[in-house]
């Protein structure tokens, strides 16, 4: 692999432009001229922080068992709320898009299907929405 | 030209020892078939002759006069003003140095890519078939024409510049697939690298912005098809 090039004269060089507000983790959400690979990207990256996110609310939620049974009935009361279950149906979005994209993104960096990856995502993309509706009217229908 | 209406253009400027960069905003009479590298060299010969940009031969085939217009990658010859808005924003490509204005370092494009990659490579002809008097051999372009629009659409190389990005990679591929004398594990050995083959996510943005149909982001997908193939090498 190459150098990086030009590292030895950084201090020279004159301003690298790029997307987003400056901070380079920002051009992953510029919607300029994006298409729908970089859409997917982004989201991707989105639901990836989200799930990550909820893992440690998870564990955090879960260490509310140590305060007894009178604070797990509690969260429970919270946890079957209208608003708390309308964040599940967010939660299993974030978990059905980004297993079906790591799935299509498997499938096209294996080379295999390389030039189908807009198929794969609209394909994809109808399993997960059934699969959404599907547990939104479970979630809600058990209320 | 004759003029049917103006537009403004928000141009991006940066000189050597300036403090920092900004945007110069010029009025530009256009027509419906002026595109924005006409524009821009209006601008520069009317407006302000400090405006430095890079262009050659005005159809799409030099690759010189990659910029972003609105945050799209484009090549500025073959980009009609007539489809853009009211205000244009041009800037240089992302994720290379800029130079001045809308011109990049396109030296460390250049050398992100391997070292056996050649634009000019000596073309197959039928066994027997001689070439008309005075010429040596037959020569061919490749289809990237270095422009470096993928490397500025990556959003990959938005956060590391050690990647080395979609031309580089989707070059070695061409490479496997004629390897016209070098060998394909040398090829595949540069790009099994954390920064090489494996650090594109497959966000196809390289694809989207390519003018010349190289498709980098599906070329980059079978070299790592060809980089599983081959195995463990350990």
């Amino acid at each position: 692999m190459n150098d990086v090039p030009g590292a030895d004269r950084r201090a020279e060089r004159g301003p690298v432009l790029r997307k987003g507000v400056g901070i380079p983790a920002s051009g992953w959400f510029d919607p300029r001229g994006r298409a729908l690979g970089g859409f997917a990207f982004s989201l991707n990256r989105v639901t990836g922080l989200g799930l990550v996110f909820y893992l440690y609310l998870h564990l955090g939620v879960l260490s509310l068992l140590l305060g007894g049974e009178r604070s797990w009935s509690d969260f429970l009361r919270l946890a079957t709320s209208w608003a708390f279950l309308s964040l599940d149906i967010l939660l299993i979005f974030g978990i059905l898009y980004h297993g079906l994209n790591g799935i299509r993104v498997a499938l096209v960096g294996s080379g295999l299907v390389a030039d189908r990856q807009r198929a794969l995502w609209w394909s994809l993309g109808v399993i997960g929405t059934i699969a959404l509706i599907a547990a939104t009217l479970h979630i809600y229908g058990s209320k | 030209m004759s003029s049917m209406g103006t537009r403004r253009f928000r141009v991006y400027r940066y000189k050597r020892g300036d403090p920092g960069w900004r945007f110069d905003l010029f009025v530009v009479p256009v027509t419906s078939r002026t595109t924005v590298l006409e524009a821009l060299r209006w601008t520069q010969l009317h407006l302000d002759r400090t405006l430095a940009l890079r262009h050659s031969c005005l159809h799409a085939s030099c690759g010189t006069c990659g910029v972003q217009v609105d945050g799209r990658e484009v090549l500025a010859c073959v980009t009609p003003v007539d489809e853009l808005g009211a205000t244009i924003t041009v800037e240089p490509v992302a994720n290379i140095p800029v130079l001045t204005d809308l011109v990049v370092d396109m030296r460390e494009f250049v050398a992100r890519f391997p070292e056996e990659i050649a634009t000019v490579r000596a073309s197959e002809q039928p066994a027997g078939a001689v070439p008309p008097d005075g010429i040596g051999a037959y020569g061919r372009f490749e289809d990237c024409i270095e422009c470096g629009l993928c490397l500025s659409a990556c959003p990959v190389s938005a956060t590391s510049d050690a990647y080395v990005g979609p031309a580089a990679l989707a070059a070695a591929q061409r490479l496997l697939e004629e390897p016209r004398g070098v060998d394909p594990d040398r090829v595949l050995d540069w790009a099994d690298d954390p920064s090489g083959a494996w650090r594109c996510h497959a966000a196809f943005e390289c694809t989207a912005a390519c003018p010349s149909n190289v498709r980098p982001a599906e070329r980059i997908m079978a070299l790592r098809g060809a980089l599983a193939g081959r195995g463990d090498r350990a």
